[in-house]
Parts: C-alpha cells; structure tokens; sequence
C-alpha cells in the first residue's frame, strides 16, 4: 500500500519519457488532437476539484488558464509591462483655456479613483514581473519553459486566490455569474492589453510543449488532485459540499477549503494555458471566452461531478468528438445525407450532450467505480 | 461543583423584533449531564446555535473554558472543544460511514496541506493513526461492519447514533445533543439513553442535551434547565423540576376558572 500512487505516477513519467520521441514523429494532425487531450485533462481535472468535490459552481475557468497563458507567454518572449502613468491631478491653466469642456471632462476622469485603489498595486505587480523575467530568461532549454510554466500556474493561483476570498461567500447561480464576470473581465483586459498584443492576439510564441510536457503535467494534476481528494484534508472537500453547516460544526473551515480548491484548480489552468500557449504558439483573447469555460465545464458534469475517471473520461472523449465527426464527414464510402450530418459535427456535439444528461443526468460514468474509503 | 466548563451570561438572541431568547443563563461543569427542555419555540436550539457559533447572541455572552466564545465561527469553536449532533441528522450524504467520521478527524491532523498534495512521508503515518482511530470509535458503537456503507443507507437509529460518534471524533469536551431521540420508538429510546451514559463516562463528557421526551430526559440527566418563550423558568434536579409549577404550567397549561 505504501506510495502505490507515488510509484504509479513516476510510471506514468517514465512511459511518457520513453514513448516521447515515437509520439513525436507522429502525424501534426493527430499530434495535435492527442496534445489538446492532454490539455482538457489538466483543466478538467482541476475544474472537478472545484465543481465536483467541493460543489461550487465556478463559471471562470478559462479565465485562469488565459492567466497562465498570457504570463508563461510572456515569460517566454521576455515582455515587460509598462507601468501605468498616475492620472493627472488636476488641469493646468493653459489645458482649460484651450478647451475647457474637454479638460472638466477628463479632470473629472473617474479612473483617478480606481488608480488610488489599484494603480500602485497593479504597478507593483507589473514591478515584480518585469523583475522576474529576466530570472527566467538566464535559465537554459527546458529550465526556461518549466519556469515560465509555474509562473503562469502561480500567477493563475494567486488570481484564483484572489477572486475566491470575496466570491466564495456567495453559493449556487451567483457563484457562476462572479466567475463567469471574472473570466470576461480577463478577456477584455486581455483585448486592450498592447505589450501582449491586444486583441490581436500574441504570436511568436516558441514551441515548447511536448508530448511528455503535457502528459506528465496532466499526470501530476491527476495525482495531487487524486491524493487530495482520498486524504483525511480531502474529505474536508467533500463535507463541505454535502453539508456546509455539518462541516462548519465538525471543525472543517470551510471557506479555508473552497479557496484552497479554487486556487489548486487555478493553478493547474494556469499550467494547462502555458503547455496551450507553448504549442499553438499563438494565442488571442477570445480562445479564452466563456465558451472555452463552459467546455470544461461540460466536461466535469457529463463525466459526472467529483469522479475522477469519469471526468478524464469525458475530457478526452469531448476534445476528440468533434475531430471524429469531422473524419466521419469525410468518409467517402458514406451516403451523402449521413456526411451532410456529420459536417454539421457542432450540432450533433450539441446532441450528443443533451441526449446524454438527459439519458445520464448523473455524469456518463458516475458509480461506475466503487468508492473507496481506506486510504490509498 | 468545579468551575464551570460552559458558562452562559445572560445569553439574548433577537431575530428583528422577535426575542427567540432572553437572557437566558445557566452553566454546565465539567462532566455533568444537563437537560434542556422547553415546549416547542422554547428556544432550546436558538441556545444551541449560540453556543456553536452559528448564531451571534444580541446581548450577553458564552464562555468555554473561563474564556469567551464570543464571535468566533463554528469551527474554531468545535476546535475548542464544543461539538455538536443536529436535530434533523446533517451527516455527510455522499460519504460513507468511515468517511463521516473520518471528516471530524480533519483539524487534529499534524501535517499540512502541502503534505496531502504530495503524499509526504508523514501522511501514511497520520492516515494510520487517523483510520485506527476512527474504527475504534465505529467498534464501540457497533458500527464498524457498515464503515464502507453509504451513510444515507444506514437505518434511523444509526444515523443518529453515526451522528455521534462523527461528533465524538473531533474530541470535545463538551457534546451538545439536539433532540437525539426525536422518531425514535420506546425500545430505541432506551437504548438511547445507555448510549448517552455510556458516552458521557467513557470518553469524560459533558453532555447537553436538548429533549421533548421527559422519559429520556428525566431518566438519565443529573439538572435540567427549563425555557418557555425563551425565558429560563426553571432549573433544578428531575425531581425538583417534575414538581415545579412553572413547568407544569408551561406544559399543561394553567387552570383557569371555568
């Protein structure tokens, strides 16, 4: 029983290691499928953690993985931030004989008041960035990728940190609207954002993630989210969402736990945006929309919420899907009614998932494997 | 009597213009089994939630252990040593029977939350200590052969009795009971009130205890403490209490002339 899961997951590795330069030589098309599977995974298991074991609804996702990208981006391509300029305290003599209208207007710029309460923060943070970069750009080859990596993961942590303390006190549909205004909020900031390109997007982005990258991230999040979640501290997770009064009255801290799991989750996204962004090499505000959120969160509910092997189950299946009805609309053997459905592949996408949590409202897997309860 | 283990000081609660409680007080010393009783509204757990932080008291205040209680929530206070059973059973529906219990261990883990991220060296050794533990205390209560039972399934008078044992697994010194015996039937009852004697001894407690049936109150506790309308109208020994006619009045009514 000892480390069981510890020598599983340094098997894992291995095997990544060793099948790694056949994978990689592969078809770009297929290599490309297989790398995005890797992705969903990271970001399905992490969002389970906060969906499905700890039950509170987070709409944001995409929010945290666009956080973790844009950051292990600009770590890689050594963008600095500048800072942002004081706003101006008040008009000069010369500025209101010019035009008078035009200079009450922007005396009376509301966002001096947000530059009090956020500018020196942002700026400090922006500080602290543009001091980190260069610590990353002296590490050689891999060490390089890796760190830019964790830093968009701890960047994405301390987001999700920071969304979570004040929004976690909220249950249900006003949790899915705060993460879901959190995960708008980055995108639109991410569209006017110059030094990362705006909205159109940042390209250039060296190509670093690779098979063994992606599946030994997506096996660590699958491991410590696994270990967390079957440890007496898991259980904590669980209680709270079962019963937050019963878990309160237990000793359980329960606003403790639910921003430890957004922040484990944000983590992972993060990561799971760098490995994103290391591999298309390019990225654009809008791949990080709500849509993108809601495809993780489709994810975790249709492999059934707080089951680990289903929600990977259906992270693979959901990523593949799509691609499989694009092949079957081109299978030439097919009568063409049957190919003109399959070219409509994001309608039967849509289908499919009604169908199933009409068919399994449970989750496609949920009960399948038998709780466990000593531990690993 | 040592000094008081809990101590209530003219404890108030307010819900906008309705007095749940006012100012009550009473205190419970160390290993003593105190009842609680009061017809319906009494607010018998009105008092129970101020204890357990739940609610905040408008007025007066809640000390444990010679300290205050004060504003902390519910799970610092549980911390202290406070735990408590729910008056319609709140166990955990997902888990299973071990996993309940194992849920109250949580606080009194010794490693941290990186450690469990990671399965360091020092969680296999807590687990161990956790699991052993925790079927010991399903063995004494006769429920270790259902520990991977979905604790939902479990018949009534289990769960209740899951109930404390989930309560006893966070080690208190005091236990609150609320309503334990509601739905159970007369054999059940007796059963019930061996149960909570037997807690009461075995693991040095304090016990209070919130209950509609004289039976079980009268048969097992050592002072009760009497609410009607949220005013404390009596305390004193079952035997002192049966012949009060405060209570008397408050439960069969006063007569009046016809």
């Amino acid at each position: 029983m000892f480390e069981r899961t510890k020598l599983i997951l340094v098997a894992c590795i291995a095997a990544f290691a060793a099948l790694s330069p056949l994978i990689g030589g592969m078809n770009p098309y297929y290599f490309n499928i297989l790398i995005s599977v890797g992705i969903s995974l990271i970001l399905a298991v992490g969002l389970n953690l906060v969906n499905g074991y700890t039950g509170q609804f987070s709409l944001g996702h995409a929010g945290f993985m666009a956080v973790g990208a844009y950051l292990a981006a600009a770590m890689s391509l050594g963008i600095l931030f500048p800072y942002l300029d004081p706003p101006q305290w008040a008009p000069t003599a010369e500025e209101l004989a010019a035009d008078p209208q035009a200079t009450v207007a922007k005396w009376t710029y509301p966002f001096k008041a947000l530059w009090l309460l956020f500018g020196w923060l942002i700026n400090a943070l922006f500080w602290c960035h543009n001091h980190i970069i260069p610590l990353g750009a002296a590490l050689p080859g891999w060490g390089k990728f890796l760190f830019a990596l964790f830093y968009g993961g701890a960047i994405a942590a301390l987001a999700g940190l920071t969304v979570g303390v004040p929004s976690l006190r909220l249950k249900g549909d006003y949790l899915a609207i705060v993460t879901l205004g959190f995960n708008e909020i980055i995108r639109v900031v991410l569209q006017s954002a110059d030094p990362v390109g705006a909205s159109r997007g940042l390209p250039g982005i060296p190509l670093a993630t690779n098979f063994f990258w992606t599946f030994t991230f997506a096996a660590l999040a699958i491991y410590v989210v696994w270990n967390i979640v079957h440890s007496t501290y898991g259980r904590g997770f669980l209680a709270v969402r079962d019963d937050e009064i019963a878990a309160e009255a237990m000793g359980i801290n329960t606003t403790k736990y639910k921003v430890l799991a957004f922040v484990i989750a944000a983590f992972f996204a993060g990561i799971a945006g760098g490995l994103y962004a290391h591999f298309f090499q390019y990225i654009n505000p809008e791949g990080f929309n709500f849509m993108k959120s809601v495809d993780i969160v489709v994810m975790v509910i249709l492999g059934g919420m707080g089951s680990m092997w289903g929600v990977c189950a259906a992270a693979v299946l959901l990523t593949i899907l799509p691609e499989v009805l694009r092949k079957v609309a081109k299978i030439e053997a097919l009568p063409e009614w049957a190919r003109e459905i399959a070219e409509n592949r994001m309608i039967i996408y849509s289908l499919i998932l009604i169908i199933l949590m009409l068919a399994r409202p449970q989750g496609l897997f949920a009960g399948w494997v038998k709780k466990k309860t000593r531990p690993a | 009597m040592s000094a008081p283990l809990l101590d209530l000081d003219n404890i108030t609660v307010q819900f906008g213009g309705l007095k749940a409680v006012a100012d009550v007080s009473f205190s419970i010393g160390e290993r003593e089994l105190v009842g609680l009783i009061g017809p319906n509204g009494a607010g018998k757990t009105t008092i129970f939630n101020a204890i357990t932080g739940v609610y905040r008291p408008t007025a007066g205040h809640v000390s444990f252990l010679g300290k205050k209680v004060g504003h902390h929530p519910p799970y610092i206070i549980t911390a202290r040593g406070i735990a408590r059973t729910f008056q319609n059973i709140r166990l955990f529906a997902s888990m299973t029977v071990f996993d309940n219990v194992r849920c109250a261990c949580n606080m009194h883990l010794k490693h941290g939350i990186s450690h469990a991220l990671w399965r360091g060296t020092k969680v296999a050794a807590e687990e161990q200590r956790i699991e052993r533990d925790v079927m010991e205390l399903l063995e004494i209560f006769g429920l270790h052969e259902q520990r991977d039972e979905n604790a939902k399934a479990l018949p009534y008078g289990d769960q209740r009795r899951l109930e404390i044992v989930r309560a006893l697994a966070t080690k208190p010194k005091l236990l609150l009971l609320d309503e334990p015996a509601a739905g159970m039937n007369p054999t059940e009852k007796v059963e019930l009130m061996k149960l909570i004697r037997f807690v009461q001894e075995k693991f040095a407690l304090a016990v209070l205890l919130v209950e509609h049936d004289m039976k079980v109150v009268m048969g097992i506790c050592e002072r009760i403490v009497v609410l009607d309308y949220g005013l404390k109208i009596a305390e004193g020994t079952p035997g002192e209490i049966r012949a009060n006619p405060k209570v008397i009045a408050a439960y069969l009514g006063k007569e009046t002339a016809a």
